[in-house]
């Protein structure tokens, strides 16, 4: 990371309410979908964020899109508060912050042809005025993204799931942004899609010098694609590292245990009947477990997990970790792959 | 010894609006008592209709269905619908993708799992809901008892996976069929559903087809793999000597296109290019040669039959590349 980070949250929250009634409504409780969280994100980075359903993770997202509006903490782009930030005071961000979605089926509008799809950024900004220029930049972008610029007059119905994705990033770098968040961009892909689309994103990250915030489930993907990043569950950060470090040194027992549960396509080191594997299901984040939030599936909980919650602390490799007993390399490697 | 299941020259076509699909043209496979034979293949493949239909599931005006399936001797795609109300749930079971919608939403648990076995077993309701209990008990759920008056949507999606391979379970079928059975679930219950149906195939001793599209969920439970593009199986083989020495471009394109965490995170991802084709109109000759890297004239002409690959005994691929040619690197 050099420089100031492009992107910065600080103990950031989203407590969706949960509410009774429909004329008088009355809170009883709340979705504690993201629950302090903090990282920053510099300038040209790939961060990932990883995680199971409902650890928060696509919300996270979506705040720092400020598509929604934080019930606490910071968000920070360029240094800026944008936090609560209303609509004219975040047209820049518009701008410089674009996301892929995970659902290409979705997230085209099908009355559109694909060309004026492509066009709207264009036409939203005021950039681009004249309807000739806007057919250029837009024929550009399809050839970028390795579209056929003679599909213009096409609709999304015409083109498979993994052209579909592309439209997607075509109409998301239009306006060279500074910021793209992919919420799993390629999960909805047929395996031998992904690694295009996987690619495509690479490959643009690189030419237009973008900062990507990588959403995905997947590991696999997310170590290919990612610099640094952060484990979530329960709405919780709890381990923040490098990359390559994420994958050899894993020091939470949940990073473990996800790493442990990946299938590896080679059946000489297939892992059923060796793997530890983790109990239960994912808590409701609407009423966490105390302490610890992973305490109720964690191999190493003792009575202190229950009791006190463990702060994000760095480890000797450098890693961040919330955790009061993190795993050792010897118990790190038995979980790994080989 | 003769396979539990054979399946010999399966075709599958449905009459649409846009036209003829051909969905399966013309697959042979074996599955043995007590083996899982893993059936791989992206979306439209033809990896589901291919078991639904050995299931007669697919069943209708417009569907063409030609070849044979014989479960231990008896042709299952000529046999009456009654005969296979009796065989499905009972002989062969079948496990869904979606552990939501194949659960109705309105009976409990219990409801369901003791309809299953009364449906096939003739015995007492006290008898059946016993045995729903231990069923639940079997596939890992905590206080099976009361866990019987419990409804779906009170169970998450991996205790509904479970449910369901309770329900599959029930009348101790000889076959079971698993489609996607994980897909839709967080990796961490993905590990725990493969441990569970590894665990009980190996009691009960029941041999299984996995329908999956994820390489790695094959390599962990299948003994044999069946690798699919376009309605036809293109490459067979142990899923040891399949992952070790692929043979097919298919095989090897897709294998080069997934990310690994037992790899090395530099090493590059090599995507197949295009995209599958249309089932409408597939393409002549070898249905891959469009995607091919290595296609040469005769691909687009000939269509490649499954043959034995030398210096071994059950590996057999659908490619007409010479076999030195198809290591060499595009």
């Amino acid at each position: 990371m050099s420089g100031d980070p492009l992107v910065e949250v600080r103990d950031l929250e989203m407590h969706f309410p949960l509410t009774r009634g429909v004329v008088l409504q009355r809170q009883y409780g709340a979705v504690r979908a993201v629950d302090g969280v903090s990282f920053s994100v510099g300038r040209g980075e790939t961060f990932g964020l990883v995680g199971e359903s409902g650890c928060g993770k696509s919300t996270t997202g979506r705040l720092i899109m400020r598509l929604l509006e934080p019930t606490g903490g910071q968000v920070l782009f360029e240094g800026e508060d944008i936090t609560h930030s209303g609509r004219r005071e975040l047209a820049p961000l518009r701008r410089d912050a674009q996301m892929v979605f995970q659902d290409p089926y979705s997230s085209l509008n099908p009355r559109k042809t694909v060309g004026s799809i492509i066009a709207e950024p264009f036409i939203i900004h005021g950039l681009a005025s004249s309807a000739d220029e806007r057919r250029r930049e837009v024929r550009d972008l399809m050839d970028r993204v390795g579209l056929n610029p003679e599909h213009y007059n096409r609709y999304p119905h015409q083109f498979s799931g993994g052209q579909r994705q592309r439209i997607g990033v075509a109409r998301a770098i239009a306006l060279k942004p500074k910021l793209l968040v992919a919420d799993e961009p390629v999960s909805a892909l047929d395996v031998s899609i992904q690694a295009q689309i996987i690619n495509l994103l690479q490959d643009l990250q690189s030419e237009l010098g973008l900062t990507l915030i990588f959403i995905a489930h997947d590991l696999s993907v997310v170590r290919h694609m990612c610099d640094r990043i952060a484990v979530m569950y329960l709405g919780k950060i709890v381990e923040l590292t490098a990359s390559e470090i994420c994958f050899t040194e894993p020091r939470h027992p949940y990073t473990g245990a996800l790493l442990a549960s990946v299938p590896i396509p080679d059946p000489s080191i297939s892992s059923v009947g060796r793997r530890p594997v983790l109990k239960g299901d994912v808590p409701s984040p609407s009423a966490p477990p105390a302490g610890c939030r992973f305490h109720t599936r964690c191999p190493k909980a003792q009575a202190l997990c229950s009791q006190q919650e463990p702060p994000l602390a760095e480890q000797v490799n450098g890693s961040m970790v919330a955790c009061h007993f993190p795993l050792d390399q010897a118990e790190a490697t038995a979980l790994l792959p080989k | 010894m003769s396979p539990l299941l054979s399946v010999r020259d399966l075709k599958v076509s449905f009459d649409t609006e846009d036209g003829v699909v051909a969905a399966v043209s013309g697959v042979s496979y074996d599955v043995e008592a007590g083996k899982t034979l893993g059936i791989v293949g992206e979306s439209g493949s033809g990896k589901t209709v291919g078991t639904l239909t050995i299931m007669g599931l697919t069943r209708a005006v417009n569907t063409k269905i030609s070849g044979e399936a014989l479960f231990d001797g008896k042709d299952l795609l000529t046999s009456s619908e009654q005969q296979m109300r009796s065989i499905r749930g009972d002989e062969i079971a079948m496990i869904f993708q979606d552990p939501l919608s194949s659960l109705h939403p309105f009976f409990t648990i219990g409801a369901q799992l003791v309809e299953a076995i009364q449906v096939h077993r003739n015995v007492s309701k006290a008898a059946a809901r016993d045995r729903a209990a231990e069923l639940l008990g079997m596939v890992g759920l905590s206080d099976p008892r009361s866990r019987l008056s419990s409804y779906p949507h009170e169970f998450s999606g991996g205790m509904r996976q479970r449910v369901m391979i309770a329900m599959a379970l029930a009348n101790d079928p000889r076959l079971l069929i698993a489609d996607e059975p994980t897909t839709a679930l967080d990796v961490t219950v993905q590990a725990q559903i493969l441990e569970l149906i590894a665990d009980l195939q190996r009691q009960t001793g029941t041999a299984m087809i996995i329908i999956t599209h994820d390489l790695g969920v094959v390599a962990e439970v299948a003994d044999e793999i069946a690798v699919m593009y376009a309605g036809r199986i293109v490459e067979q083989a142990s899923a040891a000597d399949l992952f070790a020495n692929p043979q097919h471009p298919y095989t090897r394109g897709l294998l080069a296109s997934i990310p690994r965490l037992d790899r090395d995170r530099s090493i590059g991802l090599d995507p197949i290019a295009g995209r599958p084709p249309s089932m409408i109109s597939p393409p002549g000759g070898c249905a891959f040669h469009p995607r091919c890297p290595r296609a040469f004239d005769r691909c687009s002409e000939e269509l490649p039959q499954l043959e034995a690959v030398a210096g071994s005994s059950n590996h057999r691929v659908a490619c007409l590349l010479e076999p030195a040619e198809r290591s060499r690197k595009a």
